[in-house]
C-alpha cells in the first residue's frame, strides 16, 4: 500500500494507545511463568524485551538475549487459536419451563472464560500465524452455517504482524509455504530492526485499517538502507530453517503407506497425550454437549476443544470409539494434518510452526514421522536431537 | 430413578465407607448449597458424615467411598450392591484400591507383626481392592479426593437419566484448554499429566506442580516413553506411580518393570 515508514522504538507504544483508543485489546507475546504466552498486554512493556526461546524437539526454555529485540523469540505453545476458538465456551443457555418448552434461550454468556474478549489486535503475528489463522478460518467459517460469534470475532481482528529474523530449530514454515516471510493477512507489518545505537521498526500496511491506524503514530519516511535491511530481514531467517518436510508428496506417500510399520513404532514412543493438537493452531476438533444442573432446570451447551488422540473422538454410535488403537491415532492425526486436510479444505492443515514437535513431552516429530515413512527429504539427516538435562 | 425428576418419591442417595480417608465424602458436603437445591429431589438415606439418621435399602444411587481390605468390608459391598440401582465407586480408594493398596506390593502379615500389639486380633485381607474387584459398578469417579465439578455432573446426569460428561483421556488435554504452560517441556519439572485421566481440571500444574496422576491411568496410559522423557531412574519411577493408584493395572505393570529394571541394575 503506502510507502514503508519508520517507527523509533520509542514511539511504538503510540500504536498500542491508537489501538486503546480504537475499543481494542490488544493481544500480543509476553513471559508468563517461564514461557511466552499469548495475552493482553498493555504496550511495549510487556513484550518480551531481550528475551528469546530456545526450542527443540520436546524442550522449550527462555533465555536472555545480549540485544533488547522486542520480537527477539519465535513462538510459544498459544496461537491465535485461543481467539479464533475458545478452547472451552456455552455456546448457549436456557430454562426449562414447567410445560416442558425451553425459554430464557441466551447466547448472552457464549464467550469463553475469562480474558477472551471479542474485539482483539493481535501484535506479533509470525507468516506461520497468519497462514493457520486463514486455514482455520476457512474450517470454521467456510461452511454453509458459520457460527455467528466466531464470524465476529474474525471480522474484529485487527493484525499486527512481524517478520521473522530468525528461525528456531523446530520451524518448517519454508517447506510448507507459509514462511518465513509475511507476504500478506497483515494490517500492519512490522520489521525490527536493531544495532548498537539504532533500534526501529519498519511498517508497512496491508488494509486501510491499517494505514488508518499508523496515521496515528508518528513516524518518518524508511532510507534505502533501512528497506534493504528489512528486506534480509525474513532472508537471514529461510537460511535457519532446519527441518524439511516435502509438501508435494507427502500426501501421496502417506495414503500409499497406512500400513507402514512406522505408524506401530511411533505408536510404541505416543502417549496419545494429545498435546500436538492442542498447540496446532489449526486442529479445530471440540466436543459439544449439552449439559443440565442438579435442579434439571437449566441447560447449557458446552463446547471444548477436543483431540483425535481422545478414544472418544472417534466414538461411533452402536459401534464404540473405530480408532482404540494409538496406532490408528497418531496416523490419524498426521493424515489428517498433511493429507486428508488438502481433500477435505484444499490447504494442508500444517503450516510447519513446528509447536507439535516442541510441546510434545516425548519430543515425536511430524518432519521425522514423515522421514521415517519415506517423504523425500532434501539435505543433510538431522541427528536425533538429544533431550539431556 | 426409573420415573425421573417429578416422580411421587424422590430418589434416594445413599453413602457408604469403606477403608479410607472420608475425603471424598468431604467433598460431597463441601457441595452444601448445591446439595441444598436437591434436597426436596433426592433422600439421602445413609450418609455417615452428613447425618447419623439411616433407611433401610433399597436406595436409587449409593455412593460408595473406600477399598475393600477386610473379609467383613468384601461382604459389605456385596449386600449394598444387592440393595442399590446405581452403585457409584468414588474416589481413588474405591477404583483402584488407593495409598493403601502398597500393601499389595508387601507382605502385610510382617506390617500387622510391626505396628500391633497383638496382631491375632487384626482381620484384615492381604491387598487393598477396588468395589470393581467385587461387585459391578455402574459409574466410577477417580480422584484423591474427587472433583466437586464431576461429582455435581455425575448426581445431575444421574437426576436427569443422561449420560455423564465424565472423559478419561489425559490431564494435558485440560492443561492446554485451561491455557497452563507445559512444566515437563517447558521446565524438565516431572509431571504424570500425559498418563493420568482428566477429571481434575489440570489443577497441580496450574499451581506449578506436576500432576501427581491421583486421577489414575488415563483411558490409553503408556508410561515407560514418559519415564524416559521425564528421566526418572527405576526408583523415582516407582516412587512417582506408587501413590494413589499404585494398584491401578496400568501403573502396577509400569511401577514393577522400573523395579525390576532397577533390580537389574540399569538407571533406565
Ligand atoms: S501440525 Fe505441527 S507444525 Fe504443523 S501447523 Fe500443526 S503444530 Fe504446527
Ligand atoms: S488432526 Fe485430529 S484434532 Fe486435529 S483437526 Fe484433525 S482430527 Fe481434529
Ligand atoms: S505425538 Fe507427542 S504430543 Fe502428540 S499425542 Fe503423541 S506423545 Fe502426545
Ligand atoms: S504440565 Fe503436565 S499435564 Fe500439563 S501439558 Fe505438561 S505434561 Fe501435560
Amino acid at each position: 500500500m503506502t510507502d514503508d515508514r519508520v517507527i523509533a522504538r520509542e514511539d511504538l507504544d503510540a500504536l498500542f494507545d491508537a489501538l486503546h483508543r480504537c475499543g481494542y485489546t490488544v493481544v500480543g507475546p509476553t513471559v508468563r511463568d517461564s514461557t511466552i504466552r499469548l495475552a493482553e498486554i498493555a504496550g511495549t512493556r510487556d513484550l518480551p524485551a531481550g528475551v528469546t526461546d530456545e526450542q527443540e524437539a520436546g524442550r522449550y526454555r527462555l533465555a536472555q538475549r545480549e540485544d533488547a529485540a522486542l520480537f527477539g523469540f519465535n513462538l510459544g505453545p498459544d496461537s491465535l487459536k485461543r481467539w479464533q476458538l475458545p478452547p472451552d465456551r456455552t455456546v448457549w443457555r436456557a430454562r426449562r419451563k414447567p410445560d416442558g418448552e425451553l425459554t430464557d434461550f441466551s447466547t448472552d454468556a457464549r464467550s469463553g472464560p475469562a480474558g477472551m474478549p471479542d474485539r482483539i489486535a493481535y501484535i506479533g503475528a509470525r507468516a506461520c500465524e497468519l497462514h493457520a489463522r486463514a486455514i482455520l478460518e476457512r474450517v470454521l467459517l467456510g461452511g454453509n452455517h458459520p457460527d455467528p460469534e466466531l464470524r465476529e470475532r474474525a471480522d474484529a481482528l485487527i493484525v499486527i504482524a512481524v517478520q521473522c529474523g530468525e528461525a528456531g530449530p523446530t520451524c518448517f514454515c519454508a517447506s510448507m509455504g507459509a514462511g518465513p516471510k509475511v507476504t500478506s493477512g497483515y494490517d500492519i507489518l512490522l520489521t525490527e530492526l536493531l544495532d548498537a545505537d539504532h533500534h526501529v521498526f519498519i511498517a508497512a500496511t496491508g488494509s486501510v485499517r491499517g494505514e488508518e491506524l499508523l496515521a496515528e503514530v508518528p513516524t518518518r519516511r524508511a532510507g534505502s538502507e533501512e528497506l534493504a535491511a528489512a528486506r534480509a530481514t525474513p532472508a537471514r531467517a529461510a537460511e535457519q530453517i532446519q527441518r524439511k518436510l516435502d509438501a508435494d508428496w507427502v500426501k501421496e506417500l502417506l495414503y500409499a503407506h497406512l500400513e507402514h510399520p512406522e505408524w506401530e513404532s511411533v505408536a510404541q514412543r505416543c502417549l496419545t497425550c494429545g498435546n500436538c493438537t492442542m498447540v496446532c493452531p489449526t486442529c479445530f476438533c471440540t466436543s459439544v454437549e449439552d449439559v443440565t444442573d442438579l435442579t434439571g432446570e437449566q441447560v447449557e451447551r458446552r463446547q471444548q476443544w477436543d483431540s483425535c488422540f481422545a478414544v472418544d473422538h472417534s466414538y461411533m454410535h452402536g459401534g464404540g470409539p473405530a480408532r482404540q488403537s494409538a496406532r490408528s491415532r497418531y496416523r490419524q492425526w498426521m493424515t489428517h494434518k498433511l493429507a486428508s486436510w488438502d481433500d477435505q479444505f484444499g490447504t494442508s492443515g500444517c503450516v510447519g510452526c513446528g509447536r507439535c514437535i516442541t510441546w510434545c513431552p516425548v519430543g515425536i516429530d511430524i518432519t521425522e514421522e514423515a522421514q521415517a515413512i519415506g517423504a523425500v527429504t532434501h539435505g543433510p539427516a538431522r541427528a536425533t536431537p538429544a533431550k539431556e538435562d | 430413578m426409573d420415573e425421573g425428576p417429578g416422580a411421587v418419591s424422590p430418589p434416594t442417595l445413599a453413602v457408604w465407607k469403606f477403608s479410607s480417608c472420608d475425603g471424598c465424602q468431604l467433598t460431597l458436603l463441601h457441595c452444601e448449597d448445591e446439595l441444598l437445591q436437591v434436597a426436596g429431589r433426592v433422600r439421602i438415606a445413609e450418609f455417615l458424615e452428613a447425618t447419623s439418621a439411616s433407611v433401610e435399602g433399597p436406595y436409587d444411587v449409593s455412593l460408595v467411598e473406600g477399598s475393600v481390605t477386610t473379609p467383613h468390608e468384601a461382604d459389605r459391598i456385596r449386600e449394598i450392591r444387592a440393595q442399590s440401582r446405581v452403585l457409584v465407586a468414588i474416589g481413588a480408594c474405591a477404583t483402584a484400591g488407593g495409598i493403601q493398596a502398597l500393601r499389595n506390593f508387601a507382605d502385610v502379615a510382617e506390617f500387622t507383626r510391626l505396628v500391633y500389639a497383638t496382631p491375632d486380633y487384626i482381620s484384615t485381607l492381604a491387598t487393598s481392592t477396588p468395589i470393581s474387584a467385587h461387585v459391578k459398578v455402574d459409574l466410577e469417579l477417580r480422584g484423591c479426593p474427587i472433583d466437586r465439578d464431576q461429582l455435581l455432573e455425575a448426581i445431575s446426569a444421574l437426576l436427569a437419566h443422561r449420560r455423564p460428561r465424565l472423559r478419561a483421556h489425559s490431564v494435558c488435554i485440560e492443561c492446554k484448554r485451561r491455557g497452563t504452560p507445559c512444566l515437563l517441556v517447558g521446565g524438565g519439572v516431572p509431571c504424570l499429566g500425559p498418563v493420568t485421566a482428566a477429571g481434575c481440571g489440570a489443577l497441580c500444574p496450574s499451581y506449578g506442580r506436576g500432576c501427581f496422576g491421583c486421577f489414575g491411568p488415563q483411558e490409553t496410559p503408556n508410561p515407560e516413553p514418559l519415564i524416559e522423557a521425564v528421566g526418572w531412574g527405576s526408583d523415582e519411577a516407582v516412587r512417582a506411580l506408587r501413590t494413589f493408584n499404585a494398584a491401578a493395572p496400568a501403573f502396577r505393570h509400569a511401577s514393577e518393570a522400573a523395579a525390576a529394571r532397577g533390580r537389574i541394575g540399569g538407571r533406565r
